[in-house]
């Protein structure tokens, strides 16, 4: 994992210092509100609907041990003792004091995490695959390239007001599973025909009102000229992306209205102009940042008894079979934690939890964690002879539900429970859905079907890449849920199609079983739901919905 | 006639407060002091303009209420959900109150 240097540790600790005193001129009336207002989400605190929300930055989703029980205290002792897991791997507290905020600042200052550009018209925190560094499928630890981006971006002074928020996640595995094409820019680490290292670059992907699937600017960007190359990407925006209406601000708008083609040409020309002739970045830099990333020291591991484990225990073979993903080292396994038990909110997670998580991490996952954009957790360096044990300590604290990509995890934005902007609840519905599908042998049967919920039009909870999409809107005073099908974020993304006329809060889980049973009877050998659809289309889903009336 | 109370935050702690019929500020809705006219609401936006001048509380604002027994209650769901906190059941030992359908 990267450590902090001592211009990292200057840069957060003064950061506290600044916020403790802004906090401090604003209970004293020093700073009105509208003056206070974008000094707080320039420190992600952000006013919700029932108090103050934190969110604290997870860069790329990697955690230690020690990060997680600071946020386990920071839970305890200054919230409600939880916390939320977000899609874009970061946590939010629902529940912060504005008096408290800068001790909560410092607290994550001690353990190397703060909540710098969490919020505002800024560059985010930069997501990469939850798997980086162990996928069995990769090209190379997309993370290197997130750290040199999280350093250039932060605080970086041309990109600090930029006409709206500002999204990179990167992937350097064949699969993606960080959703790199519904981002403001994607990036894929490709090889090139002489097999050097470089990255396909992608741009105007987004969800939102008008969701987008990225285009391909650059097929192959040498990897020394990253920084340049994102540099001409976000000048080229920074001066003609809209900044007089925000629902048309973001750089998908741009390269949609500019034509793809013709924004390529200006950020070629943009590029040519800046870029130097030999590589952005001192490569003794980028070696020492590469480092940190180096893997670790894998032991030799005799993995019969596990072997023999899935044999004799079928829950935990269950529990295999949806959780644990094969990793690039013999004897080793990614083991994905699910923050989607039976009827509980998605993501959300309980001091205790977190603890919890952290002393499993220092026991079989050389002390590391990563938070994934479908809201769950991964200990990323599982020996196999360990994952039982693992297993059933997570058992013990609620976090062993065998449904990783199945219809129970699902994807859901805080909606109107939380948050000042939805128009309609989310978590609610997710609950009821996990209930109505609680029989895990169900949900395996079903196979893989990801379900996201989103309670507004801002789309948080990525309903426009669900194979099975939830919006929730406001009709007159009634929640009323739209049903879009067949959207996926990986590397066939695709955005979902309206199925027709939204659903009464009572009547939409029905309509999601209705879904699902027309799934089962259409499906072929081997078919996820998304391959059925995708082949038999709308019609048969819409009829079975609608037709019945 | 439409019925109003004020609500806001508290400048400190963020929670939501509505402006009671005693002149203070009430984590309960049912404390509200309920407007019945357009004189009241400028009135009472007069009053919660200047708790937030003094630091008490930010960003108040009108919201529509009905009269139940006497107390008020949101008319609207985002209100109504404000003022009960969430509906969901967020944590096993949490302790907030849901009284939103």
């Amino acid at each position: 994992m990267y450590r902090y240097d001592r211009y990292d540790t200057q840069l957060v600790t003064e950061r506290v210092s600044q916020f403790r005193d802004q906090v401090a001129r604003r209970l004293d009336g020093s700073l009105s509100e509208e003056q206070f207002r974008p000094l707080r989400l320039l420190n992600g605190l952000y006013l919700q609907l029932h108090a103050y929300m934190l969110r604290v930055a997870i860069p790329y989703g990697t955690l230690s041990s020690a990060q997680m029980r600071m946020l386990a205290h920071i839970a305890r002792r200054y919230d409600r003792g939880y916390g939320h897991f977000t899609t874009r791997q970061n946590i939010q507290f629902n529940w912060t004091r504005l008096e408290e905020a800068p001790d909560v600042l410092a607290d994550l200052a001690k353990v190397e995490m703060h909540a710098i550009q969490t919020s505002g018209n800024t560059i985010r925190n930069t997501t990469a695959d939850p798997f980086a560094g162990v996928a069995a499928d990769e090209i190379e630890d997309p993370r290197i390239t997130c750290e040199i981006i999280r350093q250039w971006s932060t605080l970086h002074p041309e990109f600090s007001f930029l006409p709206r928020k500002f999204k990179i996640a990167v992937t350097g595995a064949l699969d993606d599973r960080a959703a790199v094409k519904v981002h403001d820019i994607g990036l894929i680490l490709r090889r090139n025909e002489a097999s050097e290292t470089g990255y396909e670059v992608m741009v105007g992907g987004g969800q939102g009102r008008t969701p987008m699937i990225a285009k391909t600017i650059r097929d192959f960007l040498p990897k020394d000229h990253l920084l340049s190359y994102l540099e001409a990407i976000l000048r080229v925006y920074n001066l003609a992306g809209r900044r007089d209406n925000k629902y048309k601000a973001r750089i998908k708008i741009l390269v949609h209205e500019t034509g793809v083609d013709r924004f390529r040409d200006q950020v070629e020309a943009e590029w040519a102009a800046l870029r130097k002739t030999g590589p952005d970045l001192d490569p003794a830099e980028v070696a020492r940042i590469a480092r940190f990333f180096a893997p670790p020291a894998y032991d030799s591991v005799d993995s019969a008894g596990y072997r023999a484990m899935l044999f004799e225990d079928q829950a935990f073979a269950d529990w295999v079979r949806a959780n644990v993903a094969p990793h690039k080292q013999d004897g080793y396994a990614i083991a994905s934690i699910s923050l989607k038990p039976e009827g509980a909110p998605p993501g959300d997670a309980t001091a205790d939890q977190m603890d919890a998580v952290a002393d499993l991490a220092v026991r079989f996952s050389l002390d590391e964690i990563r938070v994934t954009h479908e809201q769950n957790l991964v200990l990323p360096h599982v020996r196999q002879s360990d994952l039982y044990e693992l297993w059933q300590g997570l058992r013990k604290h609620g976090l062993a539900t065998a449904n990783i990509g199945l219809i129970g995890d699902i994807i859901a934005c805080p909606g109107l429970d939380y948050c000042g902007l939805a128009t309609a609840r989310s978590i609610p519905v997710a609950q009821r859905i996990s209930r109505l599908f609680s029989s895990l042998d169900r949900q395996h049967d079903i196979g893989e079907l990801r379900l996201k919920i989103s309670g507004c039009i801002n789309a948080c909870g990525h309903h426009h890449v669900g194979h099975i999409g939830i919006l929730g809107v406001d009709r007159k005073g009634d929640e009323v849920y739209q049903i879009t099908l067949g959207g996926r974020a990986d590397e066939n993304a695709a955005i979902g199609k309206i199925i027709g006329p939204a659903f009464a809060s009572e009547d939409v889980v029905e309509a999601v079983e209705t879904i699902v049973r027309t799934y089962i009877g259409l499906r072929q050998d081997g078919e996820r739901f998304v391959d059925t659809y995708e082949r038999v289309g709308q019609k048969p889903f819409k009829e079975a919905l609608y037709d019945a009336d | 006639m439409t019925q109003h109370a004020i609500t806001a935050n508290w400048l400190g702690s963020g929670l939501v407060v509505y402006l009671a019929w005693d002149g203070g500020w009430s984590e309960q809705v049912a404390d509200s002091f309920i407007s019945g006219s357009a004189e009241e609401d400028a009135w009472l936006l007069d009053i919660a303009g200047r708790a937030a001048d003094a630091r008490i509380v930010v960003d108040p604002y009108l919201i529509e209420v009905t009269e139940q027994d006497g107390a008020a209650w949101p008319a609207l769901r985002r209100e109504q959900i404000r003022a009960g906190g969430p509906t969901i059941a967020y944590a096993p030992d949490a302790t907030v109150l849901r009284r939103v359908a």
